[in-house]
Order: C-alpha cells, then sequence, then structure tokens
C-alpha cells in the first residue's frame, strides 16, 4: 500500500455505556467500558480485521467510528474530500454530507433489507437521502450497481423475500456502494451465509475493493475469514486492542497470551490436526473488569505484575503493537 | 452399508416431508440411509435446507404438521439387545416417551431457548432424572450435581438453584448438555451445538461433549454446518444435499479424499485452507430451494463436473461403494477421480 497518509486515524477512542441504579431514582454507579482507549490507523484500500469474542468491542468499535454511536471521548480523524475531519467531535449536522464516504455491511441480509421495498428501492434509497440522483439517472445507478455486486437489471422491481441469502447480502453491498464510499466497516458481512456462499461474497468483496480502492474494516469473530481476507488485524479483548499486527505475522507469531489461545480455538478442518486448547473461563464483563490487565484472570501466565497495572498497547516491532507486559519472556 | 449389532442406530430410507397448503409437498429428506456406530460419533454436515437437522429430529419424532415422516424406518438398538423402530411407535405411546430423554436425548443449538427460564437449573435436571430413573428426589439431586461437574460447572451444588439468566452462554450450553446425559442416554443427537457460540467457548464444549462421549460410551448424532467441527469430532461423516446423502465415509477419507464434486467443492471454499490471499474457489449459484430441486443429479446445475444428458436426467443417483466403506452418489464419480 503506497499511501502517506491514513484514510483513518482512531486515536484513543472510547465508548462507556453509564449503568443506572435501580429504583426511583436511577443514580448512575458506573460504566461498561465498551471501547476502551482504541488506536490505530489505516491505509487507503488496505482491510483491517477487527477480531475477538462476543462483548470485547468489535462492533461499538465500529459503529463509533461511524458516529452511529455517539464516542465518549478520543478522536477519529477522517479524511473526506480533501480534508481531515474528526468524526468524534464534528457538530452533528454537518455529518449527513460526511456519510455517502463511509458505509456499514451488516450482518444479517435478511434483517437489514425493508421488506416492503423493492430491491431497486432499497439500493437507490441513498441516492434520493442524499439528492445525488433521481428520475432516470437514479435507475441507471442503480442497475449499473446491482450488475457489479452479480444481480441482474430485472431484480430491481422484486422485494427482498423473493432472494437468497447471499442475493440479500449483495443488493446489501450495492446500497452501501452507491454513493462510492471510501470506507465501509463490514459488520460480520459473511457469518450468516453459509461456507459455499460465503466463499463468493469474498471474494466480491475483494474484486469491489480493488475496482472502488475501498478501505475495509472487517469485523468478525471467524478467524479463518479474516486470515483470508485481511491486511492487518487487530485482536480485542474487553474493549482494548491487546495485539495489532500483520496478518500472516499475527497468524504465525502471536505475542499477545490471549491471541494466542484464541489462535488455538480455531478448529482445523484437517482431522490429523487435533486442536490444543487450554483456555478455561468466560470473556471479562466490561462492566465489572478486574484491575490490573483485564485477562489476567484467564491468562496461563499471570504474574503479580498483571493483577495490579494495566499495560499498554507498545509498537514492539514497527507496525507491531502487543498489550501485554511480559511478551517478550513468553517466546519459548 | 452393512448391518451389524454394533450400530445403536440404524436409519433405513428415511423419508420426511412437508406439505404445504397448495398441495406441493417438500421433500425436505428424502431417503436417507445411515447409523451410527456404538460409542461412535456420525457427524451429519451440510449447508442450510439440507435436511440436516430434520433428519435429526425425525430420530426423535420431533417433526410436526405439516411435516410428516412418510416412509422408512429409525431402528433403535438398546444395550439390552432390543430393537425399537422409532418411526413406528405411537405418537403419545408409553414407549416414545421413554426414548426421548431416556434412550436418546437431544442438544439443540440455542441454549437460551433450551431451558425453562422460570425453573431453576436444578429442578430442570432433575425433572429429567426422576421421568426417567427409579430415583428419589435426593438421589436425583446427587445424579444432577455429578454431572454439572462433569460438565465443568464449578460449584455445581450452590448453582443448582440458580435460574438460566444467571448463566453465561457457555454455562448455559453446559448445562443443556448436562442435561441431556443425566440419564445415561444410548444416543445423543447434538444439533449444531457450538455454533451460537463463541470460537473460545466452542473449543471448550466441543472437548466437553468428547471426554464425556469416551467416558460414558454415548453414541453421538452430531449436525453441523462446519467442516472443522466435523474434522475434530466424527469418526463417521455424512455429507448433505437437498435431502439426500452425497457423500458417506470415515472423516479422514470424506476430508481428505473427497469424491463427490459436493463435498470437494465445499472444502476448497473454506477460507484460510490456502495461505496468501488468492481468491476463493467458490461454489457457482445457491443451493436451490426445496420447491425446485433439478431433475437428475440435485448438484448438476452447481457442478463443474456436469454433463448434459448425464447428470441433468432422470431420477438423482444413488449411493454406490467406491471403497471400503466410502459411499458417494455421483454416476461421474470415477471419470473424474484425477480432477
Amino acid at each position: 500500500m503506497i499511501a502517506t497518509e491514513p484514510l483513518l486515524s482512531v486515536r484513543n477512542l472510547r465508548k462507556f455505556f453509564p449503568v443506572y441504579s435501580k429504583g426511583f431514582f436511577q443514580r448512575r454507579v458506573g460504566y461498561v467500558k465498551a471501547v476502551d482507549d482504541v488506536s490505530f490507523d489505516l491505509m487507503p484500500g488496505e482491510t483491517l480485521g477487527l477480531v475477538g469474542e462476543s462483548g470485547c468491542g468489535k462492533t461499538t468499535t465500529g459503529r463509533t467510528i461511524l458516529r452511529a454511536l455517539g464516542p465518549t471521548g478520543g478522536n477519529i480523524m477522517f479524511r473526506a474530500n480533501g480534508e481531515t475531519v474528526d468524526l468524534a467531535t464534528i457538530p452533528g449536522r454537518h455529518l449527513k454530507a460526511l456519510r455517502p464516504k463511509m458505509q456499514m455491511i451488516f450482518q444479517d441480509p435478511f434483517s437489514s433489507l425493508n421488506p416492503r421495498m423493492t430491491i431497486g428501492q432499497i439500493v437507490g434509497e441513498p441516492l434520493v437521502i442524499h439528492k445525488m440522483a433521481k428520475g432516470r439517472e437514479l435507475k441507471k445507478r442503480v442497475v449499473e450497481m446491482l450488475i457489479k455486486v452479480g444481480l441482474k437489471p430485472e431484480h430491481a422491481v422484486r422485494y427482498p423475500h423473493a432472494f437468497s441469502g447471499g442475493q440479500r447480502q449483495r443488493a446489501g453491498i450495492a446500497r452501501s456502494l452507491i454513493m462510492h464510499p471510501s470506507l465501509i466497516i463490514a459488520d460480520e458481512a459473511v457469518s450468516a451465509l453459509d461456507v459455499s456462499v460465503q466463499a463468493q461474497i469474498i471474494n466480491l468483496m475483494e474484486d469491489l475493493q480493488k475496482e472502488f480502492r475501498l478501505t475495509y474494516i472487517f469485523i468478525a469473530h471467524d478467524l479463518s475469514v479474516v486470515k483470508h481476507i485481511c491486511d492487518r488485524v487487530a485482536v480485542m479483548y474487553a474493549g482494548k486492542i491487546v495485539e495489532l499486527a500483520e496478518t500472516g505475522t499475527l497468524f504465525k507469531d502471536p505475542k499477545h497470551p490471549y491471541t494466542k489461545a484464541l489462535l488455538s480455538a480455531v478448529p482445523s478442518p484437517d482431522p490429523d490436526v487435533k486442536m490444543i486448547f487450554e483456555l478455561t473461563g468466560e470473556v471479562a464483563d466490561p462492566g465489572n473488569l478486574p484491575p490490573g490487565c483485564a485477562f489476567n484472570p484467564r491468562c496461563p501466565y499471570v504474574r503479580d505484575r498483571c493483577r495490579q497495572e494495566m499495560p499498554s498497547l507498545r509498537e514492539i516491532e514497527p507496525g507491531r503493537w502487543v498489550n501485554c507486559h511480559f511478551d517478550e519472556e513468553l517466546e519459548s | 452399508m452393512p448391518e451389524t449389532s454394533e450400530n445403536v442406530l440404524e436409519v433405513k430410507n428415511l423419508k420426511t416431508y412437508f406439505f404445504t397448503d397448495d398441495g406441493d409437498e417438500l421433500r425436505a429428506v428424502d431417503g436417507v440411509t445411515f447409523s451410527v456406530k456404538r460409542s461412535g460419533i456420525l457427524a451429519v454436515v451440510g449447508e442450510s435446507g439440507c435436511g440436516k437437522s430434520v433428519t435429526a429430529y425425525s430420530v426423535l419424532r420431533l417433526i410436526q404438521k405439516p411435516g410428516k415422516i412418510v416412509d422408512g424406518q429409525i431402528l433403535l438398538r438398546t444395550t439390552d439387545g432390543k430393537i425399537i423402530d422409532i418411526a413406528e411407535l405411537d405418537e403419545k405411546s408409553d414407549e416414545l416417551f421413554h426414548v426421548r430423554g431416556g434412550l436418546v436425548s437431544m442438544i439443540f443449538q440455542e441454549p437460551m431457548t433450551a431451558l425453562s427460564p422460570v425453573h431453576s437449573i436444578g429442578n430442570q435436571i432433575c425433572e429429567a432424572i426422576l421421568l426417567h430413573q427409579d430415583v428419589d428426589k435426593s438421589q436425583a439431586e446427587k445424579i444432577a450435581i455429578g454431572i454439572l461437574e462433569k460438565v465443568g460447572i464449578p460449584g455445581a451444588a450452590g448453582r443448582m438453584k440458580q435460574y438460566p439468566h444467571e448463566f453465561s452462554g457457555g454455562m448455559r450450553q453446559r448445562v443443556v448438555i448436562a442435561m441431556a446425559l443425566a440419564c445415561k442416554p444410548q444416543l445423543l443427537i447434538a444439533d449444531e451445538p457450538t455454533t451460537a457460540l463463541d470460537v473460545t467457548l466452542q473449543a471448550q464444549v466441543l472437548r466437553i461433549i468428547k471426554d464425556l462421549q469416551a467416558e460414558l460410551g454415548t453414541s453421538v448424532l452430531f449436525i453441523t454446518h462446519d467442516l472443522a467441527v466435523v474434522a475434530q469430532m466424527a469418526d463417521e461423516v455424512a455429507v448433505m444435499y437437498l435431502g439426500r446423502i452425497v457423500e458417506h465415509s470415515d472423516v479422514r477419507s470424506v476430508l481428505k479424499n473427497p469424491r463427490h464434486p459436493y463435498t470437494r467443492a465445499l472444502l476448497k471454499s473454506l477460507p484460510g485452507m490456502s495461505e496468501g490471499s488468492e481468491r476463493l474457489p467458490s461454489i457457482e449459484g445457491s443451493v436451490p430451494s426445496l420447491m425446485e430441486i433439478p431433475d437428475g443429479c440435485p448438484f448438476h446445475p452447481r457442478c463443474p463436473h456436469a454433463e448434459s444428458g448425464l447428470c441433468d436426467v432422470g431420477g438423482p443417483p444413488s449411493l454406490q461403494k467406491i471403497a471400503d466403506g466410502h459411499y458417494v452418489a455421483c454416476v461421474r464419480v470415477e471419470e473424474i477421480k484425477a480432477l
């Protein structure tokens, strides 16, 4: 990727949800720290994977970046139309002009398409909302987009129920791409699909990325999909990035104990490669985190320092970030 | 498939159809034959709509209107040598009641919906034990605590009084497994037991099922869409497509030397199998609806080796033996062997 300036720079992003007490006075009794101090850069044309178990904050991170949720703190520097804006602080009324540049692909192609609208209306709606096309021009662009994602022009007049899961996901992709965005956040975009269809959609997303020079944040829990599609991967645990590295490096030589455990849990389709998985316990509750490193109750290498002091994300080699006190000593 | 006395379950030519108001019949399961060996794990794998879950539900006679088992035998061979044809049992008979939860039990996909939210965990497990075993309440509680400990629930005795909402997703699935195994069933049917779980929890739950299976000698019919889970769990695999078994053999043969074009394509389309970011070989199109099952081989419209005049005419091909214990339903299986 030859680009000097990142398309997106996220710095110290935080999203806390307040927790209120029961009863009449509903005092605020604490926070669920869904996203806590997340920072990364995203180059144009790159695909960054966000992975982790449910509740780790990967979806909240994606939504906060798009300002579907207001951040509690931090900066989201986004390059659009030749200038850099901070999505975290920009007033809501200026957001609409930026929306065409950043779009989302959702997980469930069954609930993300309005059943009362035709595929043509669904795909064309963003253009109507942003008054970017109407009449014959609108129709033309919808048809072009449908063809690009592998649907047929005559599909425009049909309703979502007439389509299979894979075709619906194609329609969802067409809707996100019709305004030529630069950033796409794909939240579990292929998780609900069957294996044979999943491969088609992954290929489609890769083709479209090349054609439109798209930048993806690919949120997924399926590590084999992430390994295939992403250039870099950020592993999240309890609202924090615990490791960030190039995909090949991360899968070959994970540094953080959590990444190691997560990778070892992925079953291999080769019956002779047996799964060796030792991690016990469950994901930390982001509303009630242990002191020190959030992973310490499950970590097989835990030491006293881990229970007292919270580690921070450090760059141990160029482009390689780890959030652990003892990553160097864990080599063996 | 040879008939041996070591089979716990033998399903022969099972046909489960669904009848629509318009008079159509949907052949969800259309002539399926397989057997589960005693203390063995048979995985039935396929994409959505292939009939794998309907097969599992049929074995326990959980098919409701408008569905119906229209043909076939479901033979359960108990340890005392009795053979019960579950397909023949009366809907309300004591025998079917004894089979369900006693001889055969089931783990469902969604642990939240499989448990009653208004009864404590202890109550729910004890209920199953009291129904099927000749024990009193305190003995049942002891058995329940024992099995909860076996599935790895810490402080089992204290958690008996808790309700499902007080358990996390992974713990709930353990409770469901405990409940299913409490009566020491001869056959356990697991319908996508880890699909709703994170990969780390999946690893834990698979381990528990495998360990308990080995310890108790339970036979397992494992339903899943995930070939990697199959590789880790199963002894034997049956691959289903549109209501029929297209390939059946031991796990190593199916995954390492697949012979049916569908199995081959399914394995190739798994991401992460190859290094680098080359294009994934995908299967054209999607699984057709049961309303429009293609003539001839149901897979031919998506098959790279389909030959017109051969694969698209007549009825669906039947399973043929291509090696010891390896069955494939493809008329071109020998011609495409090297491809």
